[in-house]
């Protein structure tokens, strides 16, 4: 397999483009794996190549139902942060961040990570004051945070609405400058070439219906193409953990619910940044093609259905109206939805489960795009050494039990209120 | 837009009401000292991809709390009553299992 540089381009470039090898292989599955990983988006091929590269795992799959980052991966808004302030969350999504920054270089793929900024705009003195405690949360363990005043989110985001009739008047942001996008197609392909280099197997068109036991240890699964033995079987599928921890008997705090993203037709470069609205959840930002990106709230009811309704296209449209009104002369060029593991306080699993051999990695709710580095790494090092990782190990099903639920807005136990 | 047949004011829009969430879950008896059976009430939940028994509150009708059936794969409607009807229905069922 070729390695991407700019003197290949310049190569394949003189002789047409026609020297170009396939990105990854699609073999045909052996009869038994050390490893096995179901879903193939960025977790599960994240988890696939740290596996290979930092645990120098050597018999290893991704199955995927359907194509490489056809899921979630694919269909998140491409947010980037780590403003994060619970314990057991931090630390995590710093080592998310930190991967982001060299993770071109080290999938030898662009994944296009722009550190271009993200305001979390506040709209009331309660706001501005959780927002400082939050800032300075991040500061104390080393993670960039700014607190601007109104004149200076005036200064930097002219377009917002800061006239006296703005129904959320804009009183400053919390601004995390490391913060931003990343391609989310390229990660899952930069991670699934970089995996089958390192040998893994990747295996698509597969649906897994169910598992192999042993006893009552699981030793593999069956699928639609055939059933495939392993030693360790090791879960990444987003909205559809319930579904395969059903198979194994087990019951998750995760509920299944539907989140909607929207792109505008291409407009000339108009925001450089990341916005988050304080008032509604709402946010959004520009993609290198001009569509305005923005997104919104859940539908709120639980469903499998990969499409929205139409009540939260107007209560995203109205949002984005009311902090930008030159918002409302562009069309939408698209809206989709994605199936989001939400679960019962807001934070995931990275984890062991009850059932022998059977790994959990889910609940990623809204956010777990930015999440895709390290969630991969602490789930290889989980699954490597059958232990968490110090940046994992509040991640566990056991959190409810023992009372240390991981609740960053302080909800309760209501997934769609995460 | 989802359409819900309420039982009192008749086929109304999703947005008049409030979502609450899976109607299967039971509250243990408060003289139950099992964590786990108290743990599985909060936080432990079916999440079907199918039908799926759950609350609507119809706050901006006749506020009443119906249980309706919905399938949350196709997002097709079912039957729906009253949630007191429902509460009612299963406090006799559990009283005969006893
Ligand atoms: C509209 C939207 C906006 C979002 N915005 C952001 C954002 O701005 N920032 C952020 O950080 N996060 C965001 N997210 C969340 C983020 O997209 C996800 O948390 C993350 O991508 C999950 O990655 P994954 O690899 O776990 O899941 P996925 O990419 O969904 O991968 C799971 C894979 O498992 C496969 N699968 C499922 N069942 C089976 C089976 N039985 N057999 C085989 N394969 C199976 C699926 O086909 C799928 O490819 C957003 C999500 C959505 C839907
Ligand atoms: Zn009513």
């Amino acid at each position: 397999m070729s390695h991407y540089s700019a003197f290949s381009i310049f190569k394949q470039a003189m002789r047409g483009n026609r020297g170009w090898s396939r990105a990854w292989r699609d073999p045909e599955p052996k009869d038994n794996y050390d490893v096995l990983i179901v879903g193939g988006g960025g977790h599960g091929l994240a988890t696939a190549y740290y596996l290979a590269k930092e645990h120098g795992a050597k018999n290893v799959a991704v199955v995927e139902k359907g194509w490489l980052g056809g899921g979630n991966t694919g269909r998140n808004t491409t947010i980037v942060r780590s403003n994060y302030m619970m314990p057991g969350n931090t630390m995590f999504y710093e080592r998310s961040m930190k991967l982001w920054e060299d993770l071109s270089q080290d999938l030898n793929f662009n994944v296009m990570i722009s550190q271009r900024g993200q305001y979390n705009l506040c709209h009331s003195p309660g706001q501005m004051d959780a927002a400082r405690r939050r800032g300075n949360i991040m500061r104390a363990n080393g993670i960039d945070a700014d607190m601007f005043d109104r004149a200076e989110v005036q200064r930097r985001l002219p377009y917002l609405d800061y006239s006296a009739s703005a129904r959320f008047p804009i009183h400053g942001a919390l601004y995390q400058g490391r913060a931003g996008t990343a391609r989310h197609d390229a990660v899952a392909w930069g991670y699934a070439r970089a995996a089958d280099k390192h040998g893994v197997d990747i295996l698509q068109q597969r649906e897994v219906t169910g598992y192999l036991w042993d006893g009552g240890r699981i030793g593999g699964v069956q699928t639609s193409r055939g059933d495939i033995r392993a030693a360790k079987v090791a879960l990444c599928v987003a909205g559809h953990s319930g579904h395969l921890a059903q198979m194994a008997g087990l019951r998750l705090p995760i509920e299944t619910h539907s989140l909607q993203a929207f792109v505008t037709e291409p407009y000339k470069p108009l925001i450089d940044t990341v916005i988050s609205f304080g008032a509604a959840h709402f946010y959004i930002s520009q993609s290198d093609k001009g569509g305005l990106v923005l997104g919104g709230d859940l539908d709120m009811y639980n469903s499998y259905a990969q499409r929205g309704g139409l009540p939260i296209v107007e209560h995203t449209l109205s949002s984005a109206k009311a902090l930008m009104p030159a918002l409302s002369r562009l069309k939408l060029l698209r809206h989709w939805a994605g199936v989001m593991d939400m679960s019962m306080d807001g934070s995931p699993f990275i984890t062991k489960t009850p059932v022998d051999g059977l790994y959990l990695n889910g609940g990623w709710c809204y956010g777990g795009f930015k999440a895709t580095p390290a969630s991969g790494w602490c789930f290889a090092w989980t699954i490597a050494k059958d232990a968490p990782h110090p940046d994992n190990a509040e991640f566990r099903l056991d959190r409810f039990e023992r009372g240390y639920q991981i609740d960053e807005k302080g909800v309760g136990p209501h997934p769609n209120a995460h | 837009m989802i359409r819900i047949e309420c039982p009192v004011c008749g086929q109304r829009p999703e947005t008049e009401f409030t979502y609450g969430g899976d109607a299967t879950v039971r509250r243990p008896e408060m003289t139950n000292e099992d964590p786990q059976a108290w743990i599985e009430y909060v936080f432990m939940r079916g999440n079907p991809r199918g039908w799926h028994r759950e609350y609507w509150h119809h706050v901006q009708g006749c506020r009443q709390w119906i249980v309706l059936e919905r399938n949350t794969l196709s997002h097709e409607i079912g039957q729906a009553e009253l949630a007191r009807d429902a509460a009612r229905a299963w406090s006799r069922t559990s009283e005969a299992a006893e």
